[in-house]
């Protein structure tokens, strides 16, 4: 049985049909990228997995627990953590603040100890653990909301969009830090545009398009798939 | 001498003199002119018409910050002159058309305030002359060494704000002094010509002292002095003045009198109000048009207990006391009413469906449906005062301090909500609704909670209200006060409670005082509120985490830098 088992949902935003009918699982240890271009479904996949948005019909199931009535605050208790898109860390608190609010879920003695694991993580946010995370720079801020998100020690995450408007060097870094957080062995499941660096650090992936599962594969077959190269890859 | 950019001048002595136009046409110069500050020297007519043009003046001169005392001077000078032309232009054109049928108060009384009553050709170049002289003195104002200028500025602010404020001073004067002291201080409402000269120096000698105290004792305190001394010396500092301002809390109504004691009841109910908004606003950031609502229901619930005029479900049964706790119960069911069906709405739909509930409930109240029970456009008569052990607040000294213990207490529970769990929920929601449901927070019971408590707050403070007035209409519960109370969180620094203390008594403790003006009210609102939101748009004594936010391009490289070596 799959962690997590997606089942046929269908997503609406008021009479928007946006997603028709998607199926997908996950596996404990993986990491599972889904990619796409803009406006396929991906980031609404994702918020509709992890409550925020509420699907119309099919089913999630997680460990083989049905969540799909359940809203976002309550699966974080059941181990599911969400790096938002646009990065989403609250502006006006420090690094450190924005941390401890990571574990806002979490009642146990290790916050101190996952502190320390997140710094040694991103060091950077070490070194800006007392500055307000508004004036972290745009990678930064990514470290800071994957780390925040790890706070919660989620046994699921969901990253969405992690790369975005980030230089090349840091784009590097972060799937990075994704292959050692899925190391240390939670399961990811990963939204991205840039369909390269995704497939490089994945193991499975989904294509999207307008709203459907168009392609779902190996990450190394979809490398090499040729519509993936030519739509997603820019290989001709 | 530097250059001189001539078109500044023409900019800035143009605008100032369209102030003065304003505040001329719109009657305010009239009306204010009758309330004399020093003497019959200056009233605070003068204080409007000469304002912009020293404005301007004081904005030139700052513009040609390489020119020399004399170069200044003369920009001062050219400003100040430039100021006078509108309202001249406006007392030549009125002397030689009637424009009072539609410019109502262009009238030969404004006229003779703007020319010193000399009539048009010399009382028009004496005008010019004495905006220039304001230009002059206000640019060699801006030439002034440091050390002078804090003191100077500080001096003229008191001598004329203690002056706009001489009810209040002289009441608290001759509790302190006695009445025959005051009168040789004062004519009328104004300070005697001596006394003011005497106070300007005597402040400016003062400040001047404490500057230079404090500047030395800061070379002390930078050579050996541990931190924990310094600690305990601020310790020590902060317990004094909480001491002396909980001294002055306490008497405050016996030096100040039944009429300021009203103001301060007044001050009080809206700090209670304002708390209570601060939480919905300034902590959850959910925007609440329709407050008044939560402070009708208070004051509604508490009268329909107490009097035998309305339909009383159990008639003699509830005092003042024994009702309040019903009263707060009531404001929080009906908070967690207005919850439930705004609890999807976001920002500006928020903003609009909350202003239309609270209407809802003042035209409820109004209605003739519910009239049998809240009485109609005649409202509840014969709500009794609270007794407290026997004594009856039936006084504005008394009822004081009722607001005061219900202030205090809200403010206790606010520091402590803030400080506690649910207070980082509020802020997580108020920063990123969907980023804090992925922390896990529950956003519906959140808000939920901070209407409930807001509208708690709000009906504690209808129900003083109610028992100070003993009788409530409708027309009490208009949408103004939704607005007052917004206003003064915003003014006072959101999420801050100082900042709401400082607020009520800026909005509704001054203008409380200056009532013979009641009729600039709004308009001096409206000024005060773009002239915060344009140069201290967090408030005069904001929260840590808006100053961080509206500030930190000017902080980021300070201490994250030092922390970055450790």
């Amino acid at each position: 049985m799959a962690m997590l088992e997606v089942n046929d949902i269908h997503t609406y935003y008021g009479n928007i049909h946006a997603l028709k009918g998607i199926s997908l699982e996950v596996n404990e240890g993986e990491v599972v990228t889904l990619i796409g271009a803009n406006g396929a479904g991906k980031t609404t996949t994702l918020r509709t997995i992890s409550g925020l948005l509420a699907p119309r019909t099919g089913t999630i199931t997680l460990n083989g627990e049905d969540i799909s009535g359940k809203s976002a605050h309550e699966l974080v208790y059941m181990g599911v953590a969400m790096v938002p898109e646009g990065r989403g860390v609250f502006s006006k608190l420090t690094v450190l603040e924005n941390l401890e609010m990571g574990a806002y879920s979490r009642e146990d003695d290790g916050i101190r100890d996952d502190i320390d694991y997140a710094y040694e993580l991103f060091p950077r946010l070490k070194e800006r653990r007392k500055q307000v995370a508004g004036t972290l720079s745009g990678g930064e801020q990514q470290m800071l909301a994957t780390a925040r998100a790890l706070m919660a020690r989620p046994k699921l995450l969901l990253m969405d969009e992690p790369s975005m408007g980030l230089a090349p060097i840091l784009v590097e870094g972060i799937f990075e830090t994704i292959t050692n957080i899925n190391k240390e062995g939670t399961t990811i499941l990963l939204v991205e545009q840039n369909a390269l660096m995704a497939l490089s650090v994945a193991s499975r992936g989904y294509v999207l398009q307008t709203g459907e599962i168009v392609l779902s594969d190996t990450a190394k077959n979809l490398e090499k798939n040729p519509t993936v190269q030519k739509a997603y890859l820019g290989i001709d | 001498m530097g250059n001189i950019n001539w078109r500044t001048i023409l900019r800035l002595g143009l605008l100032g003199s369209v102030v003065a136009l304003y505040f001329s046409m719109i009657g305010m110069v009239e009306d204010f002119s009758n309330r004399n500050l020093i003497g019959d020297l200056l009233n605070l007519g003068h204080v409007l018409l000469y304002a912009g043009i020293a404005g301007g003046a004081l904005f030139a001169a700052r513009e040609h910050s390489e020119s020399n005392t004399v170069g200044r001077g003369l920009i001062g000078l050219a400003t100040g002159a430039l100021g006078a032309l509108l309202p001249s232009g406006l007392v030549l054109l009125s002397s030689a058309i009637n424009m009072r049928t539609v410019f109502v108060n262009v009238n030969p009384a404004l006229s003779n305030i703007i020319t010193f009553g000399r009539g048009v050709p010399t009382g028009l170049l004496l005008f010019v002359l004495a905006s220039a002289v304001v230009g002059l003195i206000t640019a060699l104002f801006t030439v002034l060494p440091e050390t002078w200028r804090g003191p100077v500025g500080k001096s003229f602010g008191i001598v004329i704000i203690s002056a706009v404020f001489s009810d209040l001073v002289r009441q608290v004067l001759t509790n302190i002094i006695g009445s025959g002291m005051v009168r040789s201080l004062y004519v009328g409402d104004a300070y005697r010509p001596l006394v003011a000269a005497v106070l300007f120096v005597g402040l400016i000698a003062l400040f001047f002292w404490l500057d230079r105290r404090a500047k030395q004792s800061n070379e002390t305190t930078a050579i050996p002095q541990t931190d924990a001394k310094a600690r305990q010396a601020k310790n020590r500092r902060n317990i004094a003045l909480f001491l002396g301002w909980g001294v002055f809390l306490l008497i405050a109504p016996w030096i100040l009198g039944s009429f300021l004691s009203q103001v301060l009841f007044e001050i009080g109910r809206f700090v209670l109000l304002g708390l209570g908004l601060n939480i919905v606003v300034g902590y959850a950031g959910l925007l609440d048009l329709g407050y008044v609502a939560f402070f009708a229901f208070g004051a509604y619930t508490m009268g329909i207990l107490t009097t035998t005029t309305a339909i009383n479900p159990a008639p003699g049964v509830f005092t003042f006391w024994t009702a309040l706790p019903i009263v707060v119960l009531v404001g929080v069911v009906f908070g967690l009413l207005l919850g439930f069906p705004v609890l999807r709405m976001r920002g500006d739909y928020l903003a609009i469906v909350t202003l239309g509930f609270g209407e809802i409930i003042r035209i409820l109240a109004l209605s003739d449906w519910l009239a049998p029970i809240m009485g109609g456009a005649q409202g509840i008569l014969k709500i009794p005062n609270p007794v407290f052990f026997g004594l009856e607040l039936n006084s504005p000294e008394l009822m004081y301090y009722l607001v005061l213990a219900g202030s205090l207490l809200a403010a206790f529970i606010s520091i402590r909500l803030r400080d506690s769990r649910l207070g980082r929920q509020w802020m997580a929601m108020r920063e990123d609704e969907d980023v804090a449901e992925a922390m896990g927070i529950n956003l519906v019971q959140t808000k939920l909670l901070a209407f409930a408590i807001g509208a708690g707050f709000s009906a504690l403070g209808g129900a003083i209200f109610a028992a100070r007035l003993s009788t409530i209409f409708p027309h009490s519960f208009n949408l103004l006060i939704s607005i007052n109370a917004l206003s003064l969180i915003i003014v006072g620094g959101l999420g801050s409670i100082p900042g709401v203390i400082v607020g009520a008594i800026a909005l509704v403790g001054l203008p409380e005082l200056l009532r013979e003006f009641q009729e600039y009210r709004l308009l001096m609102y409206g000024i005060l509120l773009i002239v915060m939101m344009l140069l201290r748009p967090e408030g005069f004594i904001p929260a840590e985490v808006f100053k961080r936010e509206l500030h930190s391009d000017e902080d980021t490289g300070g201490p994250p830098a030092v922390e970055a070596q450790v």
